[in-house]
């Protein structure tokens, strides 16, 4: 039986998503606790880049998410500490010609209806923008609600300011069940939590802990390399990137195909990231992944190829099949939330995830329809294992 | 008694000395020596500040290791004073930060 | 394993033997006795690795053997490696920094560069790993003051350039390595004021059965001993620097007595003063290339990540063998024997029975000193929360802590990702050990999938896939 010092909730994953329904569910009155196998964003949050993104999102539910969490952090900005490293930078989509152009113009159209902001930015003005910028191109959009935070010290100060109770290295080995199958908490290796609330923020292990609740969640890794260049002055002031148009012509459909993204940061390193390949969990170093990214970075800013580059890492992207994350509660196992599945954008769409969360334990309206992000919905069928060029 | 020096343990001569400028003045150095070398010879110890707290810093584990001795040399930044020969008439300039202060926007 | 008759910068080699210290030296020469095709690849423009470092050429020194004491055994080596290379068994690379180990089995591919170029990725069936070591730092309040150098790099500088930091040179941190290099500077014509060793060696006392089996390292300690005996330098056991003073330079140092477990006793503080400061704490065995191929790593004794190596000196990754430090930090005499049986068991060669147990012996001493040496868990007692810890950016002490205390770093990597320990230059090198020792975690190998710093245009030349 739950006691006193039972939580209202525990959350699996002390990753950025658990960090920010930790915070907004702690905000709305609940006592959480945090269970992680290993530490503080240990897993895709620490290797991944910070990015607040709405310049590389469609119209639809997973723009509507980061739209509201770009006023989310923008509110956490100044309630967290500086080490948060939150920059409103702006992001700068460039086209290398006409027909890239053209393509951005519609995607942006589509974007603004939905409430993005996007400006179109004429060939001679890029340099204004961005001084380094490789000569040549047809020009660009700039999209000023794009911002960055600093991951691994946005998780922790979110879990921080949450107040919630950390079980780190802790790995949830059972997620208990009450006699009407409901949930009634989890089993660690050293002890039970329990609580008659359950979020499965696990990221990339998402898959494996709806398998303990016995249920289907179909999470899978996305591996991706980022390159970290030597300490550099601000040489680069937005996240950058370039978009190239992609017909397909077999179904019909467009989509946008981008190359990597290159951004300062406070701290002094270019980062550019990232690849995508689905090649499961394989760890191995993949030159051709750092080849493409170099040869990307270097075609948009010149002026880095002649920089050193410290170190290469990799991460994996929790994705499901639909590219859509699962947010809410699971009817198939009451007292089951998921909050899991976010691919590469866990970072920007945290907060929005915490708050639908929040809203979904305590019974509040929440702020968007959650209806696209149900759990239980038909993720449609699984990729097969391939290697993109997308970001 | 004759001097202990490490010259005098491994005996021989040179093939040539010559001068390369370090922060406007000459500096001697031995053909074969690194710049970090001919510097220690010449008393000079730091050849660079940090980019945060302007700190002193020079050679430190000796074997390219460590990344402290970075130098701008011929003026190429962040080489590392205890791998690159020193040559003669050079031009070696005390680091500041990045050393791409140049590159700011 | 057979040779390979076609052009050597097209066809793969035999073996790919990165590192050319005594460990790859020998292996390379040895396995092109035995009629392999070897590449060596090595960061340095001439061969003997940290290890034997000796001058250029061109600085014309007509004794070079009086920097080591066993300079046959290179010079014997060298040799040999230079008429396989004219008869065209190996192909050495000097100043080839290797980046990256990629491949499986047997088809490898070895990245590296340059100064100012890429190298062509060199093929090989079988990657033998000796990247050697470097030295392991305990930071202290000063030690980012010029003038304080590290042991290995006072001794390094020494070596190659004939150059010392200073006229007064206190030497101190733990391990053999410290005799050897008040030693040198003092026979160099350094003043020495002191030897500080925190260790003391008593823990010798419980090994000396494995001390006496090997009597070639007792003659080098005694040579040692001697060598600073002439010179009046006494080794101070059980004492610490744990200050440096100055302002552009160090002017003096507090060296202090610890207790049992390398914690400074308090009010036992003594200033030397000194215009250099040599301090190292023993070494640690470069695995970046090993990590990154996923070869399993162990503790060793010393408390450094060591690889687990089979006897035939086989990683836990099939066609990638390695010798020398990279095995748990043994010494030249040990990666001379190592770089032999690895060499052997690549070609398929019995290893002689008399190698086996002379590099056993070996190991079996190094263990005994490296678990003498290994550093207590008091020694952040001298951490103040100011104190710089990572070099390259800047980190203090406090800032660790608090990642450590606050945040919910429970290991090296979480306390990189929250304060940028580590991310800097080296790669955390300097500040990996005294990082992990804060985090209170477990000997983590440290991963870094780029072993070097690598130009970004070099990166993007790469041939495509």
């Amino acid at each position: 039986m739950p006691n006193r010092h039972s939580p209202d909730v525990v959350i699996i994953g002390a990753g950025v998503v658990g960090a920010a329904c930790a915070y907004y569910a702690a905000r709305s009155g609940l006592t959480v606790a945090v269970v992680d196998r290993g530490p503080v964003a240990g897993g895709t949050t620490g290797a991944g880049e910070g990015n607040l993104l709405v310049s590389d999102k469609e119209a639809g539910p997973e723009l509507d998410l980061a739209l509201l969490s770009t006023r989310l952090w923008r509110d956490l900005s100044a309630t967290l500490p500086p080490e948060t490293e939150y920059e409103p930078k702006g992001g700068l989509v460039v086209a290398p010609d006409e027909p890239a152009l053209k393509a951005l113009r519609a995607f942006a159209e589509g974007q603004r209806a939905a409430g993005v902001t996007a400006t179109e930015v004429p060939a001679d003005r890029l340099a204004d923008l961005e001084p380094h910028l490789a000569p040549g191109l047809a020009g660009g959009f700039h999209y000023p609600q794009d911002a960055q935070v600093q991951p691994a010290q946005a998780a922790a100060r979110l879990l921080a300011a949450s107040g919630a109770a950390l079980h780190l290295g802790e790995e949830v080995t059972a997620i208990l069940r009450g006699p009407t199958g409901a949930v009634r908490g989890v089993r660690t290796g050293r002890r039970e939590l329990l609580a008659p609330a359950v979020v499965n923020a696990a990221g990339t292990w998402g898959g494996e802990i709806a398998r303990l609740a016995g249920v289907h969640l179909p999470v899978l890794p996305r591996r991706g390399f980022v390159l970290v260049t030597e300490p550099l002055p601000r040489i680069v002031r937005h996240k950058v990137y370039a978009a190239d148009y992609i017909a397909d012509v077999a179904s019909g459909s467009a989509a946008l195909q981008s190359s990597a993204v290159v951004e300062g940061t406070p701290g002094g390193p270019v980062l550019i990231g990232a690849t995508r390949e689905r090649v499961g969990f394989d760890r191995s170093l993949s030159t051709e992944a750092l080849r493409r990214l170099a040869a990307q970075a270097a075609r948009l800013f010149p002026v880095l190829a002649d920089v050193q580059v410290l170190r290469a890492y990799h991460g994996f992207r929790p994705y499901l099949p639909d590219h859509l994350p699962a947010i809410g509660p699971d009817p198939r196992v009451p007292g089951l939330h998921h909050a899991c599945g976010h691919e590469g954008a866990g970072i920007g769409l945290a907060p929005a995830t915490g708050v639908l969360l929040a809203a979904a334990l305590t019974g509040a309206e929440p702020p968007l329809d959650p209806a696209p992000f149900r759990p239980e919905r038909d993720h449609g069928p699984a990729d097969v294992p391939t290697q993109e060029q997308q970001s | 008694m004759s001097r202990r020096t490490p010259r005098a343990l491994v005996g021989g001569a040179p093939q040539e000395t010559f001068t390369f400028r370090f922060d406007g003045r000459d500096v001697t150095a031995a053909a074969g020596q690194t710049v970090a070398a001919a510097l220690w010879g010449a008393g000079v110890l730091a050849w660079r500040t940090t980019r945060h707290d302007g700190e002193p810093r020079g050679a430190f584990c000796g074997i390219g290791q460590c990344f402290d001795c970075l130098v701008t040399v011929d003026g190429a930044p962040n080489r590392r004073a205890c791998l690159v020969p020193a040559r003669p008439g050079g031009l070696v300039t005390s680091q500041e930060g990045t050393g791409h202060d140049d590159l700011a926007v | 394993m057979t040779t390979s008759p076609s052009d050597p910068r097209t066809a793969p080699a035999d073996l790919a033997v990165v590192g050319a210290g005594p460990a790859g030296l020998a292996a390379a020469v040895t396995a092109a006795s035995l009629g392999l095709t070897v590449t060596l690849l090595d960061a340095g423009a001439r061969p003997g690795g940290q290890y034997y470092r000796h001058p250029d050429p061109a600085l014309g020194a007509t004794r070079p053997q009086a920097l080591h004491h066993d300079w046959a055994a290179f010079a014997d080596r060298e040799a040999e490696l230079r008429a396989h290379e004219r008869a065209g068994r190996v192909r050495y690379l000097t100043e080839h920094q290797v980046w990256s180990v990629t491949g499986s089995g047997t088809d490898w591919s070895v990245h590296s560069r340059t100064d100012d170029a890429a190298g062509e990725p060199v093929r090989a069936r079988a990657v033998l790993l000796a990247t050697g070591a470097y030295e392991r730092q305990l930071p202290f309040p000063g030690w980012t003051l010029p003038g304080v150098v590290g042991a290995g790099g006072a001794q390094a500088m020494f070596k190659s350039g004939l150059v010392l930091p200073g006229r007064r040179v206190v030497v101190a941190g733990s391990g053999p390595l410290l005799l050897a290099v008040a030693a040198s500077l003092a026979a160099a014509g350094a003043r020495v004021p002191a030897v500080v060793e925190a260790a003391g060696y008593g823990p010798y006392v419980r090994h000396t059965g494995t001390l006496l089996r090997n009597p070639a390292k007792l003659a080098e300690g005694a040579l040692y001993g001697g060598a600073l005996l002439r010179h009046q330098v006494r080794p101070l056991l059980r004492h610490a620097v744990v200050e440096a003073h100055g302002t552009d330079r160090v002017e003096a140092v507090t060296v202090a007595r610890l207790d049992r477990d390398w914690r400074p006793v308090p009010g036992t503080g003594r200033r030397v003063p000194c215009d250099a400061l040599a301090v190292g704490h023993g070494l640690v065995p470069e695995l970046s290339l090993a990590t990154a191929l996923g070869c399993a790593t162990r503790t060793a004794a010393d408390g450094t990540a060591a690889l687990v190596l089979t006897p035939g000196l086989r990683t836990s990754v099939p066609g990638v063998w390695a010798a020398g430090e990279t095995g748990g930090v043994g010494g030249a005499q040990l990666a001379l024997a190592e770089g032999e049986i690895a060499a052997r068991t690549v070609a398929g060669r019995a290893v002689p029975a008399s190698l086996a147990r002379r590099r056993d012996r070996l190991r079996a001493f190094a263990d005994a000193m490296g678990a003498a040496h290994r550093p207590g868990a008091g020694w952040t007692g001298w951490l103040r929360d100011g104190t710089a810890v990572c070099r390259c950016e800047e980190v203090p002490a406090g800032r660790v802590r608090e990642a450590v205390e606050e945040l919910g770093a429970t290991d090296a990597r979480t306390v990189k990702l929250l304060t940028r320990a580590g991310m800097g230059w080296c790669q955390g090198r300097m500040c990996g050990p005294a990082v992990a020792a804060l985090a209170g975690g477990e000997t983590v190998a440290d991963r870094r999938p780029l072993a070097c710093p690598v130009r970004l245009g070099q990166l993007a030349e790469l041939p495509a896939d």
